[in-house]
């Protein structure tokens, strides 16, 4: 990977809230084209961290560079003007409003003059089309049809096609693929390895480990608050990574514990099949 | 242009209309009219019923225009209530009791309802309080403080002011006898509403608010200072209606209003807002706002008992609200044709 400076930086970043910390000196970089996916279980502080990369919250000890320089963001909108995107899990999308509203949220194209500024409806709905069919969603070539009809893959597309239109240099996507079919899923995938291809730095957060090593280049997988591992692809096989998000706690102990279940309860498995797992 | 087509402002097709989620609202219009038409008579379609159901659209349609944006943003405001004896008190103290310029009573009264917003606002934005309770709490202290001053101050429960002829022209009087010249404001306020929810880039962010506050905040909309904007238009409205009461009717009456809260959620709902927020239309809350003023007062052309005029606003109520849904579904599943 390129030795230039990390589009975004994180030194020893720590969280708490009150008393309760929830990130421990998080380090982590990406740089420009590079995919650092973010593994983790459910409650291992993985929305508390997109939360201070996106401005929402601020780190309680350690910093955050951008470009090499340390950065406080004062909003999430302070984030987003430094190129900070964040695609969150249903995609910050509104289902009963059009495309081009949604595309252009916060940030409408008006026309008119001084306090009489009136939505440019027809460039927004036209803009919106053409970047999302830039992304390869061709289905969607009206920019008045509302958001709500679209599938869980096209809103979260619209999605990264919006952050990637805005200029984001990095894009943080909240479980992208969680809620999404398999077809869908792959969808997803290839979008995000578009927004790679085009220079971006994507951090890209999910618990399931096939979706991961589909895009990513560099992976963290983060336990309780702290980064437990930090390697690079092709470092690690599928069963490490995920032995790892399950805490240390091995796939293989688990069978094993299965086993001993069916030993005690006749041979019965419990509920899922064996086969499942071995 | 490239090759996909961009609709530009679509023009009136009988299935783009079916679309529209404000047909719903518009049927239901028509059709509670031509019923009370066929009761009524030629009185009901001349001017003394038109007036008559234009003056009671009129006052709750300028507090329902506002209701309905903040129900849109996901929020309720119950303190209309109040607003308007409150507002209507104020000015009635002002310019009635203590004799100082129309100009300054009707200030008075107008920053009243501002406040109240504020305060509204405020408690919604800055605490967990749902906008539900926090306006019933600032309604029933509204309620309790008019009570107060008015005693304290006259020590009576109505104030009475004769406004000046220029005051009472604009802003009470009745054009022919018959149409309160509130019609003309109503209009002004649908005017201004319009622009603000459909026209400018506000709108979006409204219904960003009401769709997904979380989403809005984090797209950089300054969500706080939206909905605090959104309850002082509410408080503006409500004080707007309740100056217009005392240059009407000379008089302000600390009791009175409460049926503005009920009555302005009702047009709204009718009108095919969204009770959870993130989908109206003014269009739409105008029409539901005509649909409650036909009933209200086409029940006493229509000479039918005043219970039914009630069933017949519940009816419409529950028929709007599934009927919104229907339409609300078709506009979901709406994608153009395969070209």
């Amino acid at each position: 990977m390129s030795d230039n400076t990390p589009v975004i930086e994180l030194r020893n970043v720590d969280k708490s809230f009150g008393p309760i910390d929830v990130l421990h000196e998080i380090s982590l970089k990406v740089g420009a084209g590079e995919v650092l996916c973010l593994l983790g279980d459910n409650g291992a502080g993985k929305s508390t961290l997109i939360k201070t990369l996106a401005g929402v919250h601020a780190p309680t000890r350690g910093e955050i560079l951008v470009d090499g320089e340390p950065v406080s963001f004062s909003g999430p909108r302070d984030a987003q003007e430094r190129g900070i995107a964040t695609v969150h899990q249903f995609g910050g999308t509104y289902p009963l409003m059009s495309i081009g509203r949604n595309f252009f949220m916060g940030v409408e194209p008006t026309k008119g003059f001084g306090p009489f500024k009136i939505f440019d409806r027809a460039k927004a709905n036209k803009i919106a089309v053409e970047e999302v069919q830039k992304m390869g969603i061709t289905r969607i070539t009206d920019g008045d049809r509302l958001v709500g009809g679209l599938s869980g893959g096209e809103r979260q597309s619209l999605a990264i096609a919006r952050a990637v239109y805005f200029g984001a240099r990095v894009l943080i996507l909240d479980e992208p693929t969680a809620a999404l079919g398999v077809k869908q899923a792959a969808h997803v995938l290839r979008i995000v390895n578009e927004a790679k291809k085009r220079g971006l730095a994507v951090i890209f957060i999910t618990h399931q480990v096939m979706h991961a090593m589909a895009v990513g280049d560099h992976f963290a997988v983060l336990i309780r608050g702290a980064i437990a591992a930090d390697f690079r692809k092709g470092e690690k096989s599928r069963e490490e990574i995920a032995d790892l998000m399950a805490g240390g706690e091995s796939m293989a102990d688990l069978e094993a514990s299965i086993e001993g279940y069916m030993e005690t309860h006749d041979g019965h498995p419990p509920k899922v099949g064996q086969e499942a797992s071995a | 242009m490239s090759t996909h087509s961009v609709k530009g402002p679509s023009g009136i097709s009988l299935g783009g209309l079916i679309r529209r989620p404000e047909t719903g609202s518009l049927i239901g219009l028509i059709v509670v009219y031509v019923f009370f038409a066929a009761l009524g008579g030629k009185v009901f379609m001349g001017a003394p019923g038109w007036s008559s159901w234009l003056n009671i659209a009129a006052e709750v349609g300028i507090i329902a225009l506002p209701v309905g944006l903040l129900m849109i943003s996901g929020e309720f405001d119950i303190s209309v209530g109040s607003v308007v004896p409150a507002s209507s008190m104020t000015t009635a103290m002002l310019s009635g009791h203590f004799e100082l310029p129309a100009l300054i009573g009707i200030m008075g009264g107008l920053s009243v309802g501002l406040l109240i917003g504020f305060l509204n606002g405020l408690i919604v934005t800055r605490t967990t309080i749902p906008s539900l309770i926090a306006t019933i709490g600032t309604m029933f202290a509204v309620m309790g403080l008019t009570l107060g001053f008015a005693v304290l101050i006259k020590g009576s429960t109505s104030v009475s002011y004769v406004p000046d002829a220029t005051t009472k022209a604009l802003l009470g009087t009745f054009i022919n006898g018959m149409f309160n010249v509130s019609i003309f404001w109503w209009l002004g306020f649908v005017a201004i509403f319009y622009y603000v929810l459909h026209i400018s880039p506000l709108g979006s962010w409204i219904f960003a608010l009401g769709g997904d506050k979380e989403s809005a905040r984090n797209a950089g909309i300054p969500t706080a200072k939206v909905t605090i904007g959104l309850f002082m238009a509410s408080g503006f409205a409500a004080a707007c209606v309740g100056v217009g009461q005392v240059m009407t009717y000379q008089t302000a009456q600390v009791a009175g209003g409460q049926a503005f809260i009920f009555n302005s959620i009702m047009c709204v709902v009718i009108g095919g807002v969204l009770l959870t927020g993130g989908a109206g239309s003014i269009i739409g809350i105008v029409l539901g706002t005509m649909t409650f003023a036909v009933v209200n007062q086409g029940i006493f052309f229509a000479a039918l008992d005043p219970n039914i005029g009630s069933i017949i606003i519940g009816a419409l109520l529950l028929a709007a609200v599934l009927s919104n849904d229907t339409f609300r579904t078709l506009a979901l599943n709406y994608s153009p044709k395969k070209k």
